[in-house]
């Protein structure tokens, strides 16, 4: 605890770097992953092909594919945007599935009377499907989020800073209260994240609350 | 670069010998295995038992929640933890296989789990109908209609085994996490290339056999109403399963 108390500023900057390391691929993942998604449920053959290959690129580790990313980017080794590629890329392998799911588990009748009613292709996607897609691609999310500031520390063995630096000198100097440190706010960040991340599923889904009588 | 790399990588003295590409891929496969079928023991029994009883689901609920904790944090803090009191390699084995236990757990608990409690209530009913034990039922019915999704979450805890034994490297472990962590503390980007290729190749190579698995031992009465709708499907489901 005397640890924690007494490097509360490398902790917050640290945390900061994580924050941005990790907060904005999945962002970014989301951003990408909603049209590959779209175009997957759209067209049959695609639709095999995004998801396997979403699936292969899940299967890069995490080391692996920091390391290789300066050799594809043409980046340093140190550069944070290694980092930043590699977990939208993770994000994209495990949202354009959540995706899929969401926009197929739309009713096919809610779909139809949304034409009917005289909604146009694209209208009819921002308006009724993606909406209707939020819990689904929203459960997703949070596993990409949780596991994107989990995996995000690893970038410290590559030498990208971040929370991870905590847990190494931690380790390498035996101070177990800056390891517990590093620990406790990237285990709180994923809690953070994941509420957000609720929130906002709950703000778009009005129709759900209405549904409980209005209680949160 | 790349030239260096295919060298490194095609070199005959790289794969020979004690630290040689060929010994630390068969340490990473054998890790890997070891990992794999203790959290498999565990995992296995306790998915089957919550999905046949519906039980004890705050099981999953915990080892969902574990994920949420950095592994290199669980790893250091375990490894610092046992150091001083495991003898000689087994102060880091010991830590490292048990925080890749405990990362392979949740993927094939909530496989195993979910696969049970997909079974149509239907089924169950025809065969308590026709007389089968609770025994009969798990064995014969619920656990064949289980195994795609069993199997599909043991091929995603492979993957993860397989790409975070490369961190325990950093505590000791052997496997190619060597060429990773060694490479990068002395700063030779071939090898440390050369070993993230093999790594990648390696979990591809391991996945290619469950995604067979997966078609061949589902019965064609899940899949498909027609054999021939089976031959034609192409959705190989990737890690995470369900959910």
């Amino acid at each position: 605890m005397k640890w924690i108390l007494d490097h509360l500023d490398d902790i917050t900057s640290l945390g900061l770097q994580h924050i941005w390391l990790s907060g904005v691929p999945v962002l970014l993942g989301l951003v990408i992953a909603i049209p590959v998604g779209w175009l997957a449920t759209r067209t049959r053959w695609l639709r095999g092909i995004l998801i396997t290959g979403s699936g292969l690129l899940y299967t890069i580790p995490s080391l692996a594919l920091f390391v290789l990313m300066p050799l594809v980017l043409g980046t340093s080794i140190l550069d944070p945007l290694n980092v930043v590629v590699a977990m939208t890329i993770y994000t994209i392998a495990l949202l354009v599935r959540s995706v899929v799911d969401g926009l197929t588990s739309v009713p096919d009748e809610v779909a139809r009377s949304a034409t009917a009613m005289g909604y146009t292709s694209v209208r009819r996607f921002f308006g009724v499907d993606l909406p209707l897609a939020v819990p689904v691609i929203a459960a997703g999310l949070r596993v990409a989020a949780v596991s994107s500031v989990s995996m995000v520390s690893i970038a410290s063995l590559i030498g990208v800073d971040q929370l991870g630096d905590l847990l190494i000198d931690g380790f390498n100097r035996k101070i177990a209260g800056e390891l517990l440190a590093g620990i406790l706010a990237s285990v709180l960040l994923a809690i953070v994240f994941d509420l957000l991340i609720r929130v906002a599923e709950h703000t778009l889904t009005p129709w759900r609350r209405a549904h409980q009588g209005g209680s949160a | 670069m790349i030239v260096d790399i295919l060298q490194w990588l095609l070199s005959g003295e790289e794969w020979s010998g004690d630290g040689g590409i060929l010994a630390r891929l068969l340490e990473h496969i054998a890790y890997t295995l070891l990992v794999i079928v203790v959290a498999g023991l565990i995992a296995i029994p306790a998915g089957l038992w919550i999905g046949h009883t519906g039980r004890g689901r705050w099981m999953v609920t915990v080892a969902n929640a574990l994920r949420a904790i950095p592994t290199l944090g669980l790893l250091f803090a375990l490894t610092l933890v046992l150091l001083p009191l495991l003898p000689g390699a087994s102060a880091f084995i010991v830590p490292s296989v048990a925080v890749l236990v405990l990362l392979a757990i949740p993927p094939i608990l909530s496989g195993t789990y979910s696969g049970v409690e997909a079974v149509d209530p239907a089924a169950l009913d025809a065969a308590h109908g026709i007389g089968m034990t609770g025994r009969q039922v798990l064995r014969s019915v619920e656990v064949p209609i289980a195994l795609p999704l069993l199997i599909s979450g043991i091929r995603a805890a492979v993957l993860q085994v397989v790409a975070t034994a490369t961190i325990a490297a950093y505590v000791g472990l052997g496997g190619l996490g060597r060429y990773l962590i060694d490479g990068l503390a002395i700063s030779d980007y071939v090898s440390t290339a050369g070993g993230a290729v093999l790594v990648a190749v390696l979990a591809l190579a391991l996945d290619a056999p469950f995604a067979l698995l997966g078609r061949l031992m589902v019965s064609p009465g899940l899949t498909g109403r027609t054999p021939r709708r089976v031959l034609r499907r192409t959705d190989p489901t990737p890690a995470g399963g369900t959910a």
